[in-house]
C-alpha cells in the first residue's frame, strides 16, 4: 500500500518557503476503509449501500441542524486565503487541496448544491457539486489528510475551523458505510476490552507489577503502580500507550513517582485503561460520549475524590473541554479542584509549592525544547489563566532539566505545527503523509538542534511521541530523541525524603 | 423616461431592503437557533464574556487574526473596509433630512475613504489572478463580488468627481422613499447603473459570502468563553441523549 516515496529536504524555519502548487501531489493517499466487522459494532452500515448519496446528503441536513459551527462555517468563508500557507500537510505536500479553504470546500460545494439557493441555481458559479463516488472517494483521501489540529482556525478572520468540517465529512462518511479502519476498529476495542490497543485486564496488571520492580530495582523506593483501587484519592487516566510503548512508558513511571513523593493515594482502573477518545477524530458525538461515560463509571464505582488526566493531547481536549459536558456533572466528586485535572497541573502545583524535590543533575547533558501538542494547545487550557496549557509544561521542563531553548516563535504555542500523526492518521498505510506533514516541525526542531545544541523534545501528547519515534530517525535523529515530558520529571525527582 | 425610472428604482430599492432584511434576519435566526453543542474556542480564549466581547470587537474592527495571518492581505481589507464603512456613513445624509454629526465628522474624508476602497478592492483582485495558491481558491463568484463592488465604487467616484449628478434630487427620492412617496429621480446614467450595483449587492448578501460580517459573531471558536471545567454547557439535543437509559 505504501509505496516509497523520498523524504523532503528540510528548509530554513526562518524563511518559511511556501511551496508552489502540486496538484493532485498527494491524490492517491488514503487509510484503509472499515471492513463491515469495524463499522457494524459501533452502529455503522457494514458497506455502501445503494441509495447512499441520498443518506449522505440527509445526514449533512442533520448535522448542518446540530452544530452551529458547521452551519456558519460554511456559509462565511469568503476565500480570502490567510489559511492557505498554514496546514503543515500542504506546506509538507505542495498538494492544494490540502490548503484548508480547499480541503473545506470539498465538503462546501456539496452544502451549496444541496443547502444553498445559489448552488442550485447557477452550481458553476459558485463552484457547486454532486455527491457522487467521485466526490466520496476525493472526501475519503483528503479528510483523512486533515487532522484536525485547528492551525487554520487560528489565523482565519472568521475562526473557521476545518477540524470541525473533517469531523463532520467522517461522521457522514461512517454513517452511509464508508468509515475508516484505524479509527472505527480502535474505538471498538475501547468498547469491547477497555483501551485503544486492546490490553485485556490480566496483562495489564502484569505489566503494571513489572513496572513497579524496575522501579524498585532502579531507585531502591517501593513506587506502586496502583489499579482498581477502591477509596483511592485520585483516578488517574492515561493513554493506554502509556502501559507500553516508549518514551511512554518513561512518562507513567514518573507519574507514580510524583503521586508517591507527594503522597497522594492514586489509581488506575481497567475499565478506563485509555485517555484517548477517537470519537472525537470520527466527530461522532454518541461514541465520544459513551467513551467518556467509562471514565465517569470508574470514578463512581472507585468512589475516587478527583480525576487526573495523564499526557495526551486530543485526550486532554475530550477532557478539559467536553468532558463536563459528555459526562458530567462531577458533583460527587472534591469540589475544590477542577474536572478533570492534568498530571502536569498537579505536578506544578507540587513544583511550586514545594511539595516535592527535583534534582536537575538527573537530566545532565540534555538540551530540551518542546513540542506543544495542538489540541492542547488550541483546544485546551493548564491551569487558571489563558496560556497556561503553554507556560506550565515550560515551568514542568525547566525546573527538571539544566537547559531549555523553545522554537522558532511562528512554531510554538498557539503556532505550533502539528506532529503529523494527530486526528486519526497515526497508522502505517499513511506514512508518507505523516513523514511530509512533520516537515514544519522538523525543519524547526533542526534549526534549534543546530544554533542551541538541542539534545531532545519533549512532547506532552502519545500520539506526537508514537509518531515522532517513527518519523524522526527519516530525518536523521535518533528515535529516542522524543522525550515525555514526565520522563523527565522522573529523572530528577528526588525520592524517599518527605518531610 | 425619467418616470419610467423611478418607478423602477422605487419597486427595486423596496424589493432590494426587504429581500436584504429578511433574508438576513432568517440567516442569522438559523444561526442563533442552531445549537453549539461542544464546548470549542481556539484557545487560549478569554474565560469570561466581556472578554469574549473584547476578542470579538477586536475581530470586527482591528482583523486581529487575518494581521497575525498575512500582513499584506491585512492592508488591503483594511483599505477596502474602512473605506467602505467611512463611504456608507456618509451616504446617510441622503437619508435623512438633517445631517448627523457622524456624517458631518467623516464628510472631510469621503473622498479619501472612496479612493482607499477602490485601491483595496483593485489590490483584492489583484492577487486572486497573481499569486497562484489564491487564484487556484477563487470562484467565479469571487471575482464577480470584487467586480460588482468595483464597479460600485468607481461610479460612486465618478459622480463625486467627473459627472456630477443632481444629488438633492437623490436625497429627496430616497427620504421619499422612506415615507413611501415617490419623488422623481434623476436618469443619470452613472447613476443609473451605480443604483443598480448597489440594489444587486443587497440581493445577493444574505445568499452569498458577505455573510461573513453577521457570520463572524456567531462563529464558536470565537464567541465561546474558555469555562467548560467550571460551567457545565449542554444544548438540548445533547440533554435528550441522557434522558435515555445509556
Amino acid at each position: 500500500m505504501a509505496a516509497p516515496f523520498d523524504t523532503p529536504v528540510l528548509g530554513d524555519v526562518t524563511e518559511r518557503g511556501i511551496p508552489a502548487l502540486k496538484a493532485g501531489a498527494m491524490a492517491g493517499s488514503k487509510p484503509y476503509v472499515a471492513a463491515a466487522a469495524h463499522q457494524e459494532p459501533l452502529g455503522f452500515p457494514g458497506v455502501l449501500e445503494d441509495g447512499w448519496e441520498k443518506k449522505a446528503i440527509g445526514h449533512m441536513g442533520e448535522l448542518l441542524g446540530k452544530y452551529r459551527s458547521l452551519q456558519v462555517f460554511m456559509d462565511i468563508c469568503v476565500k480570502c486565503g490567510a489559511c492557505t500557507d498554514k496546514c503543515h500537510f500542504f506546506l509538507g505536500t505542495s498538494d492544494p487541496k490540502n490548503m484548508p479553504v480547499a480541503r473545506a470546500d470539498l465538503f462546501r460545494s456539496v452544502y451549496r448544491r444541496y443547502f444553498t439557493a445559489a448552488g442550485k441555481l447557477a452550481p458553476g458559479l459558485v463552484g457547486a457539486r454532486e455527491m457522487n463516488k467521485e466526490t466520496l472517494d476525493e472526501w475519503f483521501n483528503y479528510f483523512h489528510q486533515c487532522s484536525q489540529c485547528r492551525r487554520c482556525s487560528v489565523f482565519c478572520p472568521y475562526g473557521i475551523d476545518t477540524a470541525e468540517i473533517s469531523m463532520a465529512a467522517r461522521d457522514i462518511m461512517d454513517a452511509i458505510g464508508q468509515g475508516q479502519k484505524y479509527c472505527n476498529e480502535i474505538i471498538g476495542k475501547v468498547h469491547r476490552i477497555g483501551n485503544n490497543l486492546g490490553l485485556p485486564p490480566p496483562a495489564l496488571l502484569d505489566t503494571l507489577e513489572g513496572l513497579e520492580e524496575d522501579m524498585e530495582a532502579d531507585t531502591g523506593v517501593a513506587v506502586k503502580m496502583p489499579i482498581d483501587v477502591h477509596g483511592a484519592e485520585v483516578l488517574l487516566v492515561t493513554p493506554s500507550a502509556d502501559f507500553f510503548a516508549e518514551p511512554h512508558v518513561l512518562g507513567l513511571i514518573g507519574y507514580a513517582k510524583v503521586f508517591h513523593a507527594a503522597g497522594t493515594s492514586w489509581t488506575l482502573s481497567t475499565k478506563a485503561s485509555e485517555a484517548g477518545n477517537f470519537g472525537m477524530f470520527i466527530g461522532n458525538y454518541e461514541q465520544m460520549r459513551k467513551i467518556s461515560l467509562r471514565i465517569r463509571e470508574a470514578a463512581l464505582e472507585l468512589g475516587v475524590k478527583r480525576i487526573i488526566f495523564g499526557e495526551c493531547g486530543h485526550a486532554w481536549r475530550v477532557a478539559y473541554s467536553f468532558l463536563n459536558t459528555l459526562a458530567g456533572p462531577w458533583d460527587f466528586l472534591d469540589p475544590r479542584y477542577p474536572v478533570p485535572q492534568h498530571i502536569l497541573e498537579f505536578t506544578n502545583d507540587l513544583i511550586s509549592r514545594k511539595g516535592i524535590k527535583l534534582d536537575k543533575s538527573g537530566n545532565d547533558g540534555m538540551v530540551l525544547t518542546v513540542h506543544d501538542s495542538c489540541n492542547v494547545a488550541r483546544g485546551a487550557r493548564m491551569g487558571d489563566k489563558p496560556g497556561g496549557q503553554f507556560t506550565i509544561p515550560r515551568d514542568v521542563i525547566r525546573a527538571s532539566v539544566p537547559k531549555f531553548v523553545d522554537m522558532h516563535p511562528d512554531t510554538i504555542c498557539d503556532k505550533t505545527f502539528c506532529c503529523g500523526g494527530g486526528g486519526g492518521l497515526l497508522t502505517d498505510e499513511l506514512i508518507e503523509l505523516r513523514v511530509k506533514g512533520s516537515v514544519p516541525r522538523m525543519e524547526a526542531l533542526k534549526a534549534v538542534v543546530e544554533q542551541d545544541g538541542v539534545t531532545h523534545m519533549a512532547a506532552m501528547c502519545a500520539i506526537c511521541k508514537a509518531q515522532f519515534t517513527k518519523i524522526l530517525p527519516y530525518f536523521g535523529h535518533d528515535r529516542e530523541m522524543v522525550v515525555s515530558v514526565h520522563q523527565l520529571v522522573s529523572n530528577a525527582i528526588v525520592l524517599g525524603d518527605n518531610d | 423616461m425619467g418616470g419610467v425610472v423611478t418607478t423602477f428604482f422605487a419597486i427595486l430599492f423596496t424589493v432590494a431592503t426587504l429581500v436584504l432584511v429578511v433574508g438576513l434576519g432568517l440567516r442569522i435566526a438559523r444561526y442563533a437557533r442552531t445549537p453549539a453543542p461542544l464546548k470549542i474556542p481556539t484557545t487560549p480564549a478569554p474565560l469570561t464574556r466581556p472578554g469574549v466581547a473584547f476578542r470579538l470587537a477586536r475581530e470586527a474592527v482591528g482583523f486581529e487574526s487575518l494581521f497575525r495571518a498575512n500582513k499584506p492581505l491585512w492592508i488591503f481589507a483594511a483599505l477596502f473596509h474602512f473605506g467602505l464603512a467611512v463611504v456608507l456613513i456618509r451616504h446617510a445624509r441622503y437619508f435623512e433630512t438633517e445631517v448627523g454629526p457622524l456624517v458631518a465628522l467623516v464628510q472631510p474624508l469621503a473622498l479619501y475613504a472612496g479612493l482607499a476602497m477602490v485601491a483595496g478592492l483593485t489590490l483584492l483582485l489583484a492577487r486572486r489572478v497573481m499569486i497562484e495558491r489564491i487564484r487556484y481558491i477563487t470562484g467565479r463568484s469571487d471575482i464577480l463580488m470584487l467586480l460588482l463592488l468595483l464597479g460600485i465604487g468607481t461610479t460612486g467616484l465618478a459622480m463625486n468627481g467627473l459627472v456630477h449628478t443632481d444629488i438633492v434630487a437623490v436625497k429627496a427620492f430616497f427620504t421619499g422613499l422612506l415615507g413611501l412617496e415617490i419623488r422623481p429621480l434623476p436618469a443619470d446614467p452613472l447613476l443609473v447603473v451605480h443604483l443598480l450595483l448597489v440594489a444587486a449587492l443587497m440581493l445577493v448578501f444574505p445568499f452569498s459570502k458577505l455573510l461573513h460580517a453577521p457570520g463572524l459573531f456567531f462563529s464558536p471558536t470565537r464567541n465561546q468563553t474558555d469555562n467548560p471545567r467550571e460551567h457545565r454547557h449542554l444544548c438540548d439535543w445533547a440533554a435528550k441523549l441522557e434522558d435515555r437509559k445509556s
